[in-house]
């Protein structure tokens, strides 16, 4: 029997609350069968240093990238990975992460590029976890090796490359970086690596949501309420747009993908991985510079 | 100094991070996480002495002082950013005690040659390099500054 979908009174509202768990949930059910816990993190050693009983690591860059094109996995990568973790594809597999889960969303949506039918975050990722004092181990999970189809990955739904972008130009966009990043003022984010755009600025007609206004302090997501303010109210997106969400690499716009998707129910979300890396660097892109566009 | 251009210690550690097998590398690397010594109580209590390195995705504070001929580091980062603790601590435990000179010669392709790249990404080795040039101009600044003071 697959594992239940958390009851929690404040993941009822949200449109798909079988796509999110609580922290205390989680602890409930960490040894249900057919239930594998994945820590995806900024920090490539943290989970080293002690994560969730039986959680087992998914690294975005070295797990989840293709090592030499810019794209993610094949299918046929993708499906060793997934035996090499035990997940099987009816296998519910809960993400949770450092730095509010921004990596924790983005392994969940590139596991959805490739179908995978159960997966669910952890609501406020590792800190929440931490913070409220639950148990963290350093044991290497000993997890059996598992079947998983090789399964054709499909970018079509939910991902937006360059060409889509153009096309999707005077539909709404949401540039989900900090305001100087959008404003063209920084290349990169405060505090962050160079990671290499020419150019500064955002998408033409992109509004300006930081990702963080998600999000509460403790990093887990905002009711119902306030993201529908947020997102319906003040960025304007009606129920049957079609919306692009981009941000410099596609981390941190995965999580508002999520957002969207998972927990305001909008059908028509992309998420542009390719994101202002891609962008700010191709030869003739389009781009707005001042700070209240849209 | 070692043939390669690098003092010893560090040249040990280069040797050791070649050798391990890929998986050991990043067991390695929380190794000198941990092992990275606690701030003295001369920068602890004022952490505006440290040099922030906003090229590393996590927090990280480094300041070098120079004694008696040898440079100390002394740097700082949270506890929850391992990788970015273990690079501090490499560059801690191979070249803390050395010369100014032999500082200044460490290449910069250094972090390249920890054999890292294909357990941590080479995006997140550039902190690393960054790390590593925010200690040498310190170390070139303070000779420079010692050199035009009178004694």
């Amino acid at each position: 029997m697959p594992p239940t979908t958390d009851p929690d009174p404040k993941l009822a509202e949200y449109a798909h609350p079988e796509k999110l768990v609580t922290t205390g949930w989680l602890a409930d059910h960490l040894d249900d069968p057919g239930l594998v816990v994945v820590e995806s993190d900024e920090d490539i050693l943290l989970y080293e240093t002690g994560h969730i009983p039986g959680a087992v690591k998914v690294d975005w860059h070295t797990e989840l990238n293709d090592p030499i094109t810019r794209d993610y996995v094949s299918s046929e990568r993708f499906a060793e990975l997934m035996r090499s973790k035990g997940i099987g594809r009816d296998t519910t597999v809960i993400f949770y992460g450092d730095k509010s889960n921004w990596w924790a969303a983005y392994a969940l949506w590139v596991f959805s590029l490739f179908g995978h039918p159960d997966v669910r975050l952890v609501d406020g990722g590792r800190a929440k976890w931490e913070a409220e004092g639950r148990p963290m181990t350093t044991d290497a999970p000993s997890r059996v090796a598992s079947d998983y189809p090789v399964v054709e990955r499909d970018d079509a739904g939910i991902r937006a490359f360059r060409d889509d972008v153009l096309a999707h130009l005077g539909q709404p966009l949401v540039d989900v970086r900090s305001p100087d990043e959008y404003s063209g003022k920084l290349l990169h984010m405060p505090n962050y690596p160079q990671e290499g755009a020419l150019r500064g600025g955002h998408i033409p007609g992109a509004k300006s949501v930081p990702w963080a206004r998600a999000a509460n302090e403790d990093g887990s997501f905002k009711s119902r309420a306030e993201l529908d303010a947020l997102y319906r109210g003040e960025a304007g997106l009606g129920q049957d747009d079609n919306v692009v969400v981009y941000c410099r690499i596609g981390e941190r716009s995965s999580h508002t993908w999520f957002a969207l998707t998972h927990l305001l129910g909008y059908e028509n979300v992309r998420n542009y991985d390719g994101s202002w890396t891609e962008w700010g660097n191709a030869v003739r892109m389009p781009i707005e510079r001042e700070a209240d566009a849209g | 100094m070692t043939a390669d251009g690098l003092p010893p210690p560090l040249a040990e550690i280069v040797a050791d991070f070649a050798a391990a097998p890929p998986r050991d590398r990043l067991e390695m690397l929380l190794e000198f996480a941990q092992s990275l010594p606690p701030l003295p109580a001369h920068l602890a209590d004022h952490p505006e002495r440290l040099e922030p390195v906003p090229e590393c995705q996590s927090p990280l504070f480094v300041t070098t002082e120079i004694e008696d001929g040898v440079v100390h580091i002394y740097a700082d980062a949270p506890a929850e950013a391992p990788t970015t603790r273990g690079f501090a601590g490499i560059f801690h435990a191979g070249l803390d005690g050395q010369p100014p000179e032999a500082i200044l010669a460490v290449p910069d392709d250094i972090t390249a040659r920890l054999a890292l790249a294909e357990v941590v990404s080479p995006l997140r080795l550039r902190g690393a390099a960054a790390l590593l040039g925010r200690m040498q101009r310190q170390v070139r600044d303070r000779l420079a500054a010692e050199a035009s003071t009178p004694t």
